[in-house]
């Protein structure tokens, strides 16, 4: 999750910190912007070497810190552990 | 009651009487504003149960497009009344206050308009807001300063966008219906364009209040990506389809009378009638396939709102929006000086100037900007059918 939210600060363009999100909180509603989006995507694909599949490219997969741990985990069950 | 099609047949031919009138004096299309009115054309794509027709989106295309062969400006406004009373019907129907209003629009003929841009560098770009609705108790209250709303003056009511606090990020958006008696429209710009003259785009500062309950429940960013950005694309797109036919109708009936006066001689302009049907078809193709997949994506499954299904949804709004500029500019080819003409049976000025906002509203150049960012993560399905 500290990973996550690092990445989140770095490309997410957000106006609050990571840090200060709630797991379940509504990225959108923070402010992140479809741009913002794809480019988080590529930055998390490129950390946890992983490649999202096109049934996980939608508005839900990234709209939470929870929801985006849920993909990686699914993706790649070691990724998120090291 | 007859059909769909057949009223709007009637609509018009009362729209034709006029476009050149509205068209010159950039007035708004108020005679056929009234026969649409008279024909209950700007219910039919309400549920039944709230007093509407339940009309299929295609067949609101149609009336689109059938508006837009005799007017441009009168298929537009026509255009975004739907638009606007799409967000009712897909997102509506768990509040009701909204269901009770969907029952005003069939009952009154209310005429829909849309406040979604503003000023201070953020016009025209729809997911993000400057103002913010203000809660005090059940009440809320909205200023919208610069705001662009196509026939405001003439709507009876405003679907508007604002952020969903004071304190909320410029992306965190609402949407609220304000009926006419509930808001003030102070005139800032008066619009005076090149073509889509008649719907009377002029500027204003928006001052509503009204109660917390008439706010959607959802967020607009859900509504933008399900049934905004789709059915927007898709009935302009019908518009421009509309346009475009009619131009090329006054080219191929150019080439036709040629014809007749010259027999045993194929005119120069056939072949270039040739292609402009060729490019028509492309246009109907193009607006017809994303009718059959939102329709598909509204049964239900993951395409709605996914990224393929924003790219697709997109790329009709430029294909159409370019070929439409592409077909006119063959009619002009093919009537030379008498579609140069405003004055003849074979004019195209008008729908030209129609025509050439079609790549402008909302920019094609940012409309592939965001494509370029979507596409470093979509790919394009292999599948010719699917």
């Amino acid at each position: 999750m500290d990973r996550i939210r690092q990445i989140i600060d770095k490309h997410g363009r957000l106006p609050a910190k990571a840090e200060t999100l709630r797991p379940q909180q509504d990225l959108y509603a923070a402010g992140l912007t479809s741009f913002a989006a794809v480019q988080l995507m590529l930055a998390l694909e490129e950390a946890f070497d992983i490649e999202f599949p096109e049934r996980m490219l939608n508005r839900r997969s990234f709209s939470t810190i929870e929801q985006i741990a849920a993909c990686i985990n699914e993706l790649s069950p070691k990724a998120l552990a090291s | 009651m007859t059909s769909l099609q057949d009223r709007a047949a009637l609509v018009a031919a009362v729209a034709a009487q006029y476009t050149e009138q509205v068209d010159r004096d950039g007035r708004f299309p108020t005679e056929a504003l009234r026969a649409m009115k008279e024909h209950r054309l700007l219910s039919a794509f309400i549920p039944k149960e709230f007093g509407g027709e339940g009309a299929a989106l295609a067949d609101i295309a149609d009336v689109v497009s059938i508006l837009s062969q005799s007017c441009g400006s009168t298929g537009m406004v026509y255009a975004m009344h739907q638009i606007k009373t799409s967000s009712l019907v897909t997102h509506g129907g768990a509040s009701a206050w909204h269901r009770a209003f969907m029952e005003r629009i069939c009952d009154e003929q209310l005429l829909l308009g849309s406040a979604t841009t503003e000023g201070g560098g953020i016009g025209g770009n729809l997911r993000n807001s400057i103002c913010a609705v203000e809660r005090k108790g059940e009440r809320f209250s909205l200023e919208k300063v610069g705001a662009l709303i196509s026939y405001g003056i003439q709507s009876d009511a405003i679907l508007i966008t604002a952020r969903s606090g004071p304190d909320a990020p410029p992306s965190d958006q609402v949407m609220a219906v304000f009926t006419k008696d509930q808001y003030t429209l102070e005139q800032t710009m008066k619009w005076d364009a090149l073509g889509m003259r008649g719907t009377c785009s002029d500027g204003f500062t928006f001052r509503g209040e009204g109660d917390a309950a008439q706010i959607f429940p959802n967020d607009f960013g859900d509504i933008a990506a399900k049934s905004m950005l789709p059915i927007c694309h898709i009935l302009w797109s019908a518009v421009w389809y509309g346009v475009a036919y009619a131009a090329f109708a006054r080219a191929q009936n150019f080439v036709r009378a040629e014809a007749r006066r010259t027999p045993n001689v194929v005119p120069p302009g056939a072949l270039r009638v040739a292609e402009a049907a060729n490019m028509l078809q492309l246009m109907k193709s193009n607006t017809t396939a994303a009718i059959h997949r939102f329709e598909k994506a509204e049964q239900g499954g993951e395409d709605l709102g996914s990224v393929g299904f924003i790219v697709a949804m997109n790329n009709v709004k430029i294909g159409a929006s370019r070929m439409a500029c592409d077909v006119i500019n063959h009619a002009m080819l093919i009537t030379g000086i008498n579609g140069y003409r405003n004055d003849t049976p074979y004019s195209v000025g008008r729908h030209m100037r129609d025509a050439m906002s079609a790549p402008i509203m909302i920019s094609n150049d940012r409309i592939f900007g965001n494509m370029s960012n979507l596409l470093l993560m979509h790919r394009i399905e292999p599948s010719l059918v699917a």
